[in-house]
Parts: C-alpha cells; sequence; structure tokens
C-alpha cells in the first residue's frame, strides 16, 4: 500500500529538476568530475586491454620473449577458422559454451524463481533455511571446485556414487561423473548451479515482495487459485526482474571459466567436453604462449556475446519490457 | 488487508485448515531437501577439516564425525611456515589488504560515478552512461591476458592486484538504479541551504542510500575475496600471494592432502560466513529495498 504513496510524488518532481539546473551552473564541472575516477577506470583496465587485444589479435606475439612482435594481419583470424587443429578445438569450445547457456539460463531462472516463491512465505524457521541457501555464496570457486570434485570422486569413495549406491541398493555406483565425456559437463552444471542461484534468488525474491498484495486479493476475489495467482499476478509482477535474472545469468555462463579451470588443472575432469572458450584464450595465451592467438580468441568470442546481448535485448525491448 | 485476514480461520472450514496444514508439511519437506542440497557440501566441508586426510574421500563415511581432531589446522600452518611457501598469516594479510582496498575503493569511485549519472546534467553523459552499460557485458577473464601484458612489469606487487578492480561497471549500474529512486525534494532542500554538489552527496545522499553501499559493498567482496585467475597471473612471489592461490599448493601434494585442503578451505570461509550472517538480514533487506513497503 505504501507503495503507491511512495511513488506517486516522484513524476512530480522531474519538473522541479529541470528549473533547479539553471542554480547549479555554478557546478558545470561536478558531473565529469564525479564520473571521471571510475571512468578512468575503466578505461585503463577494461577498454584499453580490449583495444590491445584487438591490436594484439594482428601480430605473432609472445610473452617474455625478446623476439619483437610481428605483424600477420588476419592470419590469426583465419587460422582460427581454417587451420583444422584449431577450428575443431575452438569450435568445440564454443559449443560447450552454447549448450552450459541453453541448460543453464532456463534452468538457473526458473530454479531462482522456484526458490525464491518456497522461501517468501512466512513459516516458522525460515531464517535457517535461507541462511542454508545462501551459504554458496561465500565459496570462493577455488573451494568450490576442490569440494565438487571431492563429491564426484570415482570409485566408491566419492560422495555421489556412495549415495547413489544407497539409495539404489548398490545398482548404481563408481561412476566417473568428471572424466567421463558424457557426464562431465552436466556435473560442472550442477556445480555452477549450487554456486550461483542463490544470488538469482535474493534478487527474485526482492522482486517477490514488491508485487502488491492488493493484486492477490484482487485475484482471489475472483476465485483464483493459488496456481493461477501465480501465473496471472506473480510471474507478470515480476517479469522485468526475470529478464534481468535471464540476462545475467546468460552473461554469466558464456564466461563460464574458474570451475572448468580449475578442475581440469588438476587432471580430473574431461577436457574436451568441458573446456570453454575463455579456458581456451587463458591456456593459449598462456600455457601455449600464444598471446596473438588468444587475443583473435577473445575479439570473435566478445562479438559473440555481443550479439547475443544485443539480440536479447531486442527480444525484451519489442515485448515492451525493460 | 487486515480485515481479511482477521475473518480468515473463522470462516475456513476444518477439511480446509487440514489441507493447509498438508501443505504446510509438505513446504517444509521440500525446503529441507533443498536447504540439504545446499548445505550438505558445506558440512563435508566442515567435518572433513576435522578428520584424517585418508578418512575424507572414503564415500558416505566421509559424512560421520569420528576421528576429529584439531591436526588437520596444525597441519596447515606448520605447512605454511617456510619462506619457500610463505606464511598463512601473511597470506591472509595480502587477502585482506587487497579485498578492503577493493571494496573501499570500489563504494567510493562507483557511488560517485553512478550519482553523477543519475541525477547531474553534463555533456556527452548519455553516451559515455551508454558505454559504462556495454562494458558490463566484457568479462575480466576476457582482457585479462592483455591486461596482463601491459601490466607485467609490475608483476607481484599488491596494488596491482587491488586497482584493475575498484572501477566496475555492474556496481556503476547497480549503485544508478538505487539513486534513481532519491526523491528530487532532497537534493533541492540541499542546494537551498547552501550545500555544493559534494556536501550534497556525501553528507545527504550517501546517508539515505545506505542499503545500495552495503549491497555493492557485500556483492564486490564476495568477488574479490575469493579472485584466483588475475592472482594466478601475476603472483609467483609466496610474500605477496593471496589466500585462495594457496588452495593450490595443499592440492597439489603428492598424495593430496584433503583433509588440510579442508582445514584450509574452513578457515577461508568460515570469517565470511560470520559476516554474512551478521549482516544477511540488511543484505537481503536492501537488495529489495527499492521496491519493498515501508
Amino acid at each position: 500500500m505504501t507503495t503507491q504513496t511512495q511513488k506517486i510524488p516522484a513524476p512530480a518532481v522531474a519538473p522541479a529538476k529541470r528549473q533547479s539546473s539553471a542554480i547549479l551552473t555554478g557546478h558545470r564541472f561536478a558531473g565529469p568530475l564525479f564520473a571521471s575516477p571510475a571512468l578512468i577506470g575503466l578505461a585503463i583496465f577494461l577498454v584499453a586491454p580490449f583495444v590491445l587485444a584487438v591490436v594484439l589479435s594482428f601480430y605473432r606475439v609472445q610473452l617474455n620473449s625478446p623476439r619483437p612482435a610481428r605483424f600477420i594481419g588476419f592470419e590469426q583470424y583465419t587460422r582460427l577458422f581454417t587451420d583444422p587443429d584449431l577450428s575443431a578445438a575452438f569450435g568445440q569450445a564454443l559449443l560447450n559454451n552454447f549448450t552450459f547457456a541453453l541448460i543453464v539460463v532456463p534452468v538457473q531462472t526458473v530454479l531462482a524463481l522456484g526458490l525464491a516463491v518456497l522461501v517468501n512465505r512466512k513459516l516458522r524457521g525460515m531464517v535457517v533455511f535461507r541462511t542454508f541457501i545462501f551459504m554458496p555464496l561465500v565459496f570462493p570457486l577455488a573451494l568450490t571446485a576442490v569440494i565438487w570434485r571431492l563429491i564426484y570422486s570415482r570409485g566408491d569413495e566419492g560422495l555421489l556414487n556412495a549415495l547413489l549406491g544407497l539409495f539404489s541398493g548398490g545398482a548404481l555406483s563408481s561412476h566417473d561423473w568428471l572424466g567421463s565425456p558424457s557426464t562431465a559437463l552436466g556435473s560442472i552444471i550442477v556445480m555452477s548451479i549450487w554456486q550461483s542461484v542463490s544470488f538469482q534468488m535474493i534478487i527474485v525474491l526482492a522482486a517477490l515482495q514488491s508485487v502488491p498484495t492488493e493484486l492477490y486479493e484482487a485475484a482471489a476475489l475472483d476465485r483464483a487459485n493459488k496456481w493461477q495467482q501465480f501465473i496471472n499476478v506473480t510471474v507478470p509482477g515480476i517479469r522485468n526482474t526475470l529478464i534481468f535474472v535471464a540476462l545475467i545469468t546468460t552473461i554469466f555462463s558464456f564466461r563460464l571459466f574458474d570451475q572448468v579451470y580449475l578442475l581440469s588443472r588438476s587432471g580430473s575432469v574431461d577436457r574436451g567436453s568441458t573446456e570453454t572458450v575463455m579456458t581456451q584464450i587463458i591456456n593459449t595465451g598462456f600455457d601455449n604462449n600464444n598471446v596473438g592467438q588468444a587475443a583473435a580468441m577473445t575479439v570473435i568470442f566478445m562479438l559473440i556475446i555481443t550479439m547475443i546481448a544485443i539480440i536479447q535485448r531486442a527480444a525484451v525491448r519489442q515485448r515492451g519490457g525493460v | 488487508m487486515t480485515m481479511s485476514k482477521t475473518m480468515e480461520p473463522t470462516r475456513r472450514s476444518s477439511s480446509m485448515k487440514r489441507t493447509r496444514r498438508w501443505q504446510t508439511a509438505l513446504h517444509y519437506l521440500i525446503l529441507t531437501v533443498v536447504a540439504l542440497f545446499f548445505f550438505l557440501p558445506v558440512y563435508y566441508l566442515i567435518v572433513g577439516s576435522f578428520r584424517p586426510s585418508s578418512e575424507v574421500l572414503s564415500g558416505l563415511s566421509g559424512f560421520v564425525p569420528t576421528n576429529l581432531s584439531f591436526d588437520n589446522y596444525a597441519g596447515v600452518f606448520d605447512h605454511l611456515s617456510s619462506d619457500a611457501t610463505g606464511h598463512f598469516g601473511q597470506f591472509a594479510l595480502v587477502s585482506i589488504i587487497v579485498t578492503t582496498a577493493v571494496v573501499a575503493g570500489s563504494l567510493i569511485v562507483n557511488s560517485m560515478a553512478a550519482y553523477s549519472f543519475a541525477r547531474m546534467k553534463w555533456r556527452g553523459k548519455k553516451v559515455l552512461f551508454l558505454l559504462v552499460i556495454i562494458l558490463t557485458i566484457i568479462p575480466f577473464e576476457a582482457v585479462a591476458l592483455p591486461l596482463y601484458y601491459m601490466f607485467s612489469g609490475q608483476r607481484d606487487t599488491v596494488v596491482i592486484q587491488a586497482i584493475p578492480f575498484i572501477a566496475n561497471a555492474f556496481s556503476i549500474f547497480l549503485f544508478y538504479t538505487f539513486f534513481l529512486d532519491v526523491p528530487g525534494e532532497i537534493e533541492e532542500a540541499a542546494r537551498l541551504d547552501g550545500a555544493g554538489p559534494f556536501r550534497t552527496f556525501f553528507q545527504v545522499i550517501v546517508p539515505i542510500t545506505k542499503p545500495a553501499f552495503a549491497t555493492v559493498a557485500i556483492l564486490t567482496f564476495l568477488g574479490q575475496w575469493g579472485s584466483y585467475l588475475w592472482p594466478v597471473l601475476m603472483v609467483s612471489d609466496p610474500t605477496v600471494r593471496p589466500l585462495p592461490l594457496a588452495i593450490s599448493i595443499f592440492q597439489n601434494q603428492q598424495p593430496p592432502e584433503w583433509g588440510q585442503v579442508l582445514a584450509f578451505g574452513t578457515m577461508f570461509i568460515v570469517p565470511v560466513l560470520a559476516v554474512f550472517l551478521i549482516f544477511q538480514r540488511w543484505f537481503v533487506a536492501s537488495i529489495s529495498s527499492s521496491a519493498i513497503k515501508g
């Protein structure tokens, strides 16, 4: 109820603000001044290295090498698509990224919504349940990788195998979850969801609590049952938030790096089926010391991410969202 | 609103009450299963940290708290006590310094930028803000390599671990959404009292948007405390190594000392967990505060 009373004055204020800009003429430089530290930081540590990546992608260049960088034009790009060794691995990494995103984005968004609905009810002890669900948020990825590596361990000593063995009466056991190509990506997906779904849940929870209760009362008067209320009141009410969550999950899922990198370093994961573009870039740049090639991969990859973001935005805009 | 609620119990028939009770029971059941999924790995970590390494990886018995001792914790400190491996205290200190610098710096720098974008008028603002929004999709991992190339001369310093993460496009965006909701009269009043933009921001806006600062602080902290990729690239000197890198030292032992890895992990998360639990209410409230009812 109070939401309305708070929100109503907002538009009325806008014209007053416009007039007042005249008073501010003495502080003409305040705006750029306030923004400049952050903008300079972003320029040096995000824009400049990105531009450098574009430049480097046209060179053959090695780290800590006395040989000067050599300009080779588009060769890194053409090799990326025509050199069978490179293009197969790059294609596979891209495919893994897309598979990961296609599964994680819908699953995680729906799970976040489900969890938010689940913990939104006022029940005794809810604080405890919420706390448990938030716990993975404090886990650094390096530690997440260690723990899930233990859970997924092959043989009977692995926790997951032992659990499955217990529930199936010994029929199921001894699967090498991370090591076998068919389950490696799936295992990493479960681990990623465990790690990050609570973050999305918090955002959805906040949105749920902002849906005006009057709408539910009106729906209840119209004899809508709980499920109908959920579909006709809750989901439309938090539509923008769900879209936002799906957007950031998409971007995060394309960034997938740490878990895979850490697991593949310890040698416990099937590389081919879990390699992502990000891990490939780092491996190419540092382990194989091929900076130019890695830079070309970065540029292609950024183009792809940007395109996905633009398509998503456009699709959402068309239906009148954010 | 309140009326319908007070009338509810009398109107409900007993059969409805029964279905409700059944629903509540089901709700608790689902909650318990979900909570277990999130909590079991945490439990496994903590119990394992007190058990002998050889018994950590032993199927379901890894869950049973037997043979508990502090040996693994002692082992961690023993192991990290020479100059070759670095000292635990030193790692912790580096992590604390870097994280504090990033959190504090990012609160100041990003909030000011967001305030400027949300509330001030200046030339080129729209274009720059659009650019900032675009920057939110560039993952750090994508620029890690050229950034390394740019700053390879600054390797093994504490400063280079912190400074690239202070300005953050996503934090600017978060602050921006919070600042948009601040009623204009408040700034108006400050201005009429003769406050310049700096005073208006630091003495008027900052105090009323504390939840925004809490949110960004917590998110930045969580992201930075476990940061792995950048230190892996930039740090080889054990004296400036942050905590996350030490995890892999234990993992690479042959045979791996799982007990020690888990003890190390527990020491890594328990302080954070404590802080998080203390601020949890605030955190959740702050994220919802822009919309929540007063």
